[in-house]
């Protein structure tokens, strides 16, 4: 019997989709339009999230040590710095390394090399490159640095210089703007986001205030509310996987453009990141379409519903 | 079957029921007939618990109408049919949906839908309109529709709010035999109406109504 129920709600709300015509082409361009607000909110977070890790993968602190620091006291440091929660990574090079790499880099440099095979002896130290997890926990790692306990015996006199303090002033203000830049990013989506559902809910109350007064006579004819209800959720579900399989086609080819022209300029190729993220921006869609659809049939139905 | 208790209903500025008494038994005719605001309509309201008593009670059998809970409200006009002066269809349904509709609301089977549908809509000479919108047919057409609905479920009353209101005669007097036949089937019929002529042309028991009080309750024959 439920399901026999079931089935008639379902029809009716595919009937309703395909008779009300326009006003149902309306109500789905809306949802549309703020589906598609969400879309670009998706690639804009995408857009800035890449912008923020690359600013962030430039930051490190690196810990030059003095040429006589002996290389197994270097790596317990280095051992003792990957144990803290804060660090993502720690690269060692050595006074060899660090050397062969001064040397390619000033390949051309001609009385700098001169200079070098004059000393004879490597003027340089081994150094770590320390990576953080977050930018605001490079403090903390310096902290640790100049702590007691984290450096081994004796290895307060290796270390020639930490360049956190040189960069502080820079990392600081790094922060303060990459944070600045997401709560922004989430208050301009919050923004936007509430405007979109406020204009669809309007839109389809008004689908449904055409229909006020059959309501009324479905409910004098006998109907349940969930009789009566029924076929308008099925609608405004409708409207979302309509609305959704829009927008997506809207962004395939937008996406496309822009991943052939602007990679550059945006740092990211945005249809590489649809195809990708396919299936989750897919869901996104969905899952908001269906539910503002419903959510918004729901709430307009049952004003008429009183009686 | 419908008894009114002393039923008042006052609105803010004015008085639709004045101190109303009467019972209507199983099987009746009843015309009721007034002048426009004279309380037909908020008469049929009440059987239907649109509008609440202001005072007094109206039972539909044993139930007292006006305390009706939402939940029971669909099983009560499950059992009555109403005739609306301006038909109130269902416009984007087909004559045979709007029907459908009707025995769906109830939980009919598809089969039992697809057996009584042409068999009601032939009863008020409909069945060539099976797929019309209402907007496709005639005022009388919508209006014997809308008797075919009322009645499709076999209700014990049914409820006629100024059926005839916005027809010419020739539909007027066909929508009153309908009404005459549904009641010799054995269906309590309600007719609200401002016409004299068709309660002539009933001939059955007629309460007249003026400034919500009923003023006269007369057996036609």
């Amino acid at each position: 019997m439920a399901l026999v129920a079931l089935k008639r709600i379902i029809k009716g709300g595919f009937l309703n989709f395909k008779r009300s015509g326009l006003v149902s082409w309306a109500a789905v361009l809306v949802v549309t339009v703020t589906l598609s607000v969400v879309a670009s909110i998706i690639f804009l977070q995408a857009i800035l999230h890449f912008s923020l890790n690359q600013i962030k993968d430039k930051v490190d602190v690196t810990i030059y040590f003095t040429t006589s620091a002996p290389e197994n006291k270097i790596l317990d440091l280095k051992s003792s710095l990957e144990k803290l929660p804060e660090v993502a990574s720690v690269s060692y090079t050595s006074a060899d390394e660090a050397l062969k790499i001064f040397r390619a880099r000033h390949s051309s440099d001609y009385p700098t090399i001169q200079a070098l095979d004059e000393i004879g002896s490597n003027p340089l130290g081994a150094y770590l490159n320390v990576k953080a997890k977050e930018v605001s926990q490079y403090e903390s790692i310096a902290n640790f640095l100049q702590s007691d306990n984290a450096l081994v015996v004796g290895a307060d006199s290796i270390v020639d210089k930490v360049n956190y303090h040189q960069n502080k002033l820079v990392i600081d203000r790094l922060n303060s703007l990459i944070s600045g830049a997401q709560k922004l990013g989430f208050l301009v989506t919050l923004l936007f986001v509430i405007i979109s559902i406020i204009i669809t809910f309007n839109t389809i109350r008004l689908t449904i205030f055409i229909s006020k007064e059959e309501i009324g006579v479905m409910r004098l004819v006998g109907a349940s509310k969930m009789h009566v209800r029924g076929p308008f959720l099925i609608e405004g579900a409708i409207y979302g996987v309509v609305a959704t399989l829009f927008t997506l086609v809207i962004f395939w080819p937008a996406t496309a453009w822009l991943g052939r022209n602007m990679t550059d300029f945006l740092g990211i190729n945005l249809y590489d990141y649809f195809i990708s993220n396919f299936i989750i921006i897919f869901a996104i869609l969905l899952l908001s379409g269906v539910g503002l659809g419903i959510i918004s049939s729901f709430l307009a139905v049952r004003k008429y519903l009183r009686k | 079957m419908i008894y009114f208790n002393n039923v008042s209903k006052i609105y803010k500025d004015a008085t639709a029921l004045d101190d109303v008494t009467f019972t209507i038994e199983t099987g009746e005719f009843v015309s009721v007939v007034g002048h426009s605001g004279a309380g037909k309509t908020t008469l049929t309201k009440m059987i239907l618990a649109e509008e609440m008593p202001s005072s007094g009670a109206v039972f539909f059998e044993s139930v007292d109408v006006s305390k009706v809970k939402n939940k029971d409200l669909t099983k009560l006009r499950r059992r009555i049919g109403i005739v609306f002066q301006d038909y109130k269809l269902l416009s984007n349904k087909t004559a045979y949906e709007n029907i459908a509709f009707a025995m769906e609301a109830v939980g009919k089977t598809e089969e039992e839908i697809a057996s009584d549908v042409p068999h009601v809509l032939e009863l008020v000479d409909l069945s060539h309109r099976l797929s019309h919108f209402p907007d496709q047919m005639s005022g009388g057409e919508q209006q014997r529709l809308a008797i075919a609905r009322a009645i499709i479920n076999q209700p014990e009353l049914i409820i006629a709010d100024e059926p005839t209101g916005n027809l010419d005669p020739i539909n007027t007097h066909e929508i009153v035999q309908i009404l005459k036949k549904i009641n010799d089937l054995g269906t309590t019929v309600i007719l609200t109406t401002h016409n004299r002529g068709i309660i002539e042309s009933v001939g059955k028991r007629v309460i007249t109504m003026e400034n919500g009080k009923i003023i006269r309750d007369t057996k036609h024959k």
